[in-house]
């Protein structure tokens, strides 16, 4: 079996976001990519099933959509364990194209499992994992948080409401993943850094898809106001506060 | 060796550097970053969760850490391949170096095990040494440590009272004596000791496993701060180390433990660029959260002169740390080259030979850490003063560095002796320069030209501070002669001068580097320069007048002294504003991230 696990190339969470071009682009000026966190996890599970005795895991790819400039994350991905790489050689611009294009990288290659994060720590889509399905016309099943093989079965669990379900999926599909999956993401080891220069990067060849949204504008989230304490012995104040400044009572 | 192929440690108070001789960290290659990033992932995930309970003095965990670090090949960083390491370059080991600084009394624990634990044998060992311990040290499955330092043996380390006598059958050498300070000693499985066989003057190096017969270990030291690092003393009671642990030859001992320092020295430099760093994002963060007067903290221009001088240090002195190392890979690269020695001797010869270098980078490094921690603290007000802060530990933490690794004392003198003897063996001609410069002290100038380039009006400052390095020397040696090396104040001003020196030129260097690449986020390179070089003039000015007055006074003393007024008077800079601008930058990013 193998295991495709689609990577993004977000800015790391202590980033501050800044936007050009009158805020219809991030600015990328000094911004430190990391792999989105749920696609890291993801990562982590597809190694930890490879590394399972008798889980018939043989080979853990990774696919990104984006410039040469991504190569460092794709590299850290290829340091923590991945055997091979695949990009597609195109900025996208929306989740569409993104999908698109790692659809070509799924059928350029043979993979029996896609795994995706649930979101993207950027842009927040959540939209990539279904319509790569759908691209594929692959069973694709979104919020798993457990995912193993025993007995030659691929079994999830997703987390609904108050409760969990647990489903046995055929192959290939795409599993949509969320945090949980696996506890902590990998920490390169020295031994895959240096493994991870001579590991193969295949570059796909763009298909034509293009986005199907435009950015119109983005706009930063308000500052936080400041915390107000309020004297325990004062519950009056409290009560005038929430009602006549917060207004939530 | 060629001359022009390399420069020399101390040389550069005598040549002009072009910036594409030296690296600079903005250089750094996508591997070196993902090594970086993989001690600061560790540290994350593995120290800084667990650094109350560290700093309890728990010495299973520490030990339990520190052999994850090994599992993960951070203690093979610096151990060629055929010894189960990866055998990375100088500069890549420094940069894990700077990172893993950042982890505190980890750090301390770390740096001893990969260190001055695992490298004595590295360097000097024979093949079934380094087979028998450096690969299980460099996966961490020994932990190690070096135990140099006596009761009354400290600076002065040669003159150890442990003694190592041959066994009447020659199998072993009997082993008695008391180390201190000994980092690790809690937890050690090999220990690097050293020791004078028979009567001999010189001291030898031997490697004693812990659980030998006849070795005991005293309890932890409290200490200030590093209290999570297992520091005690070591018993040897007619401990019986076979013979073949003897590191190197009988009586190279002392050339083991300085060659050892020398690589110490140079790592601690890195180090606290880690925990400098550190401090000065908590700081920031802090002040851009924390409001009086119903104001950010980081809007006042007293807190924005500290951020801005917290980065300006820290930056200056990455500049030279980094530029020294590369100067070390090319040096090992040639060593190699020429087959003059192997692997792990050409390292160690290489680093040694920048003795200059190290010493000014362990002394400088180890005070601009002090400076950040002191003002991270202030910064942080009442909070920082709490033990609840990180930067409370970093207070106490840093204050060692001035300690280990030979005392800033020491060291200060070191910086002068060494430039002075490299000079006097040949390696460079700074007294027939300094001689020819005398010579026309009366009609001495600053040099500037008109329509000089923004850089060349840098480089021409640092150019006038080397001046004034070769007139002070000049004096002082013939003022003094032989009795310079007795007046260990004027040996300290002539070591300061050297220090801001290196220190500027590097920094200038790195800005004029960098300028092309970072565009115009590198104008706030070109602000810490404009700071870092108005200071460090005045500073030069005051350490050579302070040396001057303190000669016998002579005919030439007011010459000397208003030839030190010219060559120290830097362009004026609008110091406040510069800060300014630095600081806006940091506050904006809430991080250092320069």
């Amino acid at each position: 079996m193998n295991i495709l696990v689609c990577i993004s190339h977000v800015p790391d969470t202590t980033t501050k976001i800044k936007f050009a071009e009158n805020n219809t682009r991030l600015d990328t000026t000094g911004i430190q990519w990391v792999i989105n966190p749920w696609d890291e996890l993801s990562l982590t599970r597809a190694l930890e099933l490879k590394e399972k005795s008798g889980s018939g895991v043989q080979k853990v790819s990774v696919a990104h959509v984006g410039p040469s400039s991504a190569e460092p994350t794709i590299r850290k991905a290829l340091a923590i364990g991945a055997d091979d790489a695949y990009r597609v050689d195109v900025e996208a611009l929306d989740s569409y194209q993104v999908a698109a294009q790692l659809a070509e990288i799924v059928k350029a290659g043979s993979f029996d499992m896609i795994l995706c994060g649930i979101e993207s720590s950027d842009y927040n889509g959540s939209n990539v994992g279904g319509m790569l399905a759908e691209f594929l016309d692959y069973v694709s099943v979104s919020g798993i948080s457990h995912l193993d093989i025993e007995g030659g079965e691929i079994l999830v669990t997703r987390e609904l409401d108050g409760g969990r379900e647990k489903l046995v999926v055929p192959s290939p599909f795409v599993g949509i993943v969320q945090k949980g999956i696996a506890k902590e993401p990998r920490i390169a080891a020295m031994r895959g850094i240096m493994m991870a220069r001579k590991k193969p990067v295949h570059l796909v060849d763009a298909t034509e898809a293009g986005p199907l949204t435009r950015v119109k504008e983005f706009e930063p989230p308000q500052p936080r106001p400041a915390c107000k304490f309020v004297d325990p012995e004062n519950p009056e104040q409290l009560v005038e506060l929430l009602q006549n400044e917060a207004k939530v009572i | 060796m060629d001359k022009k192929e390399y420069l020399k440690s101390g040389e550069f108070l005598v040549r002009e550097v072009q910036a594409n001789e030296v690296f600079v960290p903005e250089e750094f290659y996508e591997e070196q970053q993902m090594i970086a990033q993989t001690c600061k992932d560790f540290l994350e995930a593995e120290v800084y969760p667990h650094l109350d309970q560290l700093d309890k003095g728990d010495r299973e965990l520490m030990k339990e850490i520190l052999k994850k670090s090994g599992e993960l090949g951070l203690m093979g960083i610096s151990i060629p391949e055929e010894y189960g390491g990866f055998g990375q370059s100088f500069v890549t080991q420094m940069l894990a170096a700077e990172t893993i600084g950042a982890g505190f009394s980890f750090s301390v624990a770390f740096m001893a095990h990969c260190g001055i634990g695992t490298l004595p044998i590295m360097y000097y060992g024979n093949d079934q040494q380094r087979e028998k311990y450096v690969t299980k040290l460099a996966a961490g499955e020994l932990l190690g440590a070096y135990c140099l330092t006596e009761p009354g043996a400290g600076s002065d380390a040669n003159s150890g009272k442990s003694t190592a006598t041959l066994s009447d059958d020659g199998k072993y050498y009997i082993l008695n004596g008391q180390k201190m300070w000994i980092t690790n000693a809690g937890f050690c499985d090999t220990q690097v000791v050293f020791a004078k066989v028979d009567k001999d003057r010189i001291l030898s190096a031997f490697i004693v496993d812990s659980d030998m017969e006849g070795v005991v270990i005293g309890p932890d030291e409290h200490k200030m701060g590093i209290k999570g690092s297992s520091t005690a003393q070591i018993y040897y009671n007619d401990v019986k180390v076979p013979v073949e642990n003897m590191i190197g030859e009988r009586g190279e001992g002392f050339r083991i433990a300085l060659s050892i320092l020398h690589m110490g020295r140079m790592k601690l430099g890195a180090n606290v660029i880690g925990a400098a760093k550190m401090a000065i994002t908590d700081s920031v963060k802090y002040a851009n959260e924390r409001k009086q007067f119903n104001t950010l903290i980081s809007d006042f221009g007293a807190i924005q002169h500290k951020l801005a001088e917290m980065v300006i240090r820290t930056f200056a002195h990455e500049a030279a740390i980094y530029r020294v190392s590369k100067d070390i890979d090319n040096l090992m690269e040639k060593l190699k080259a020429k087959s003059e020695c192997d692997e792990g001797r050409a390292a160690i010869e290489a680093i040694s030979h920048y003795a200059v270098e190290d010493a000014i980078l362990k002394v400088y490094g180890s005070e601009i850490l002090d400076y950040v921690v002191d003002e991270a603290v202030q910064i942080h007000g009442g909070m920082g003063y709490s033990a609840e802060m990180n930067v409370e530990r970093g207070y106490r933490d840093s204050r060692i560095n001035r300690i280990f690794e030979g005392t800033n004392e020491i060291n200060r003198l070191l910086i002068t002796d060494t430039a002075i003897k490299r000079a006097q063996k040949g390696d460079y001609d700074l007294f027939g320069m300094a001689e020819e410069l005398y010579t026309r002290v009366d009609t001495i100038s600053d040099g500037a030209q008109e329509g000089e380039s923004y850089f060349e009006e840098k480089m021409r400052t640092v150019k006038n501070l080397k001046k004034v390095a070769m007139l002070t020397i000049h004096k002082a040696s013939n003022s003094l002669g032989r009795k310079l090396v007795r007046e260990q104040e004027i040996l300290n001003n002539i070591a300061d001068i050297i220090t801001e020196i290196y220190i500027s030129e590097s920094l200038a260097l790195r800005t004029e580097k960098t300028e092309e690449s970072r565009g115009e986020a590198a104008s706030v390179y070109r602000d810490i320069l404009d700071v870092y070089l108005y200071d460090s003039s005045s500073k030069v000015r005051k350490m050579a007048m302070d040396a001057v007055y303190s000669l016998p006074e002579a005919d030439d003393t007011e010459k000397l002294v208003k030839a030190v007024e010219v060559l120290t008077k830097a362009k004026g800079v609008n110091v406040k504003e510069a800060r300014r601008r630095i600081a806006a930058r940091i506050i904006e990013d809430n991080q250092y991230k320069f």
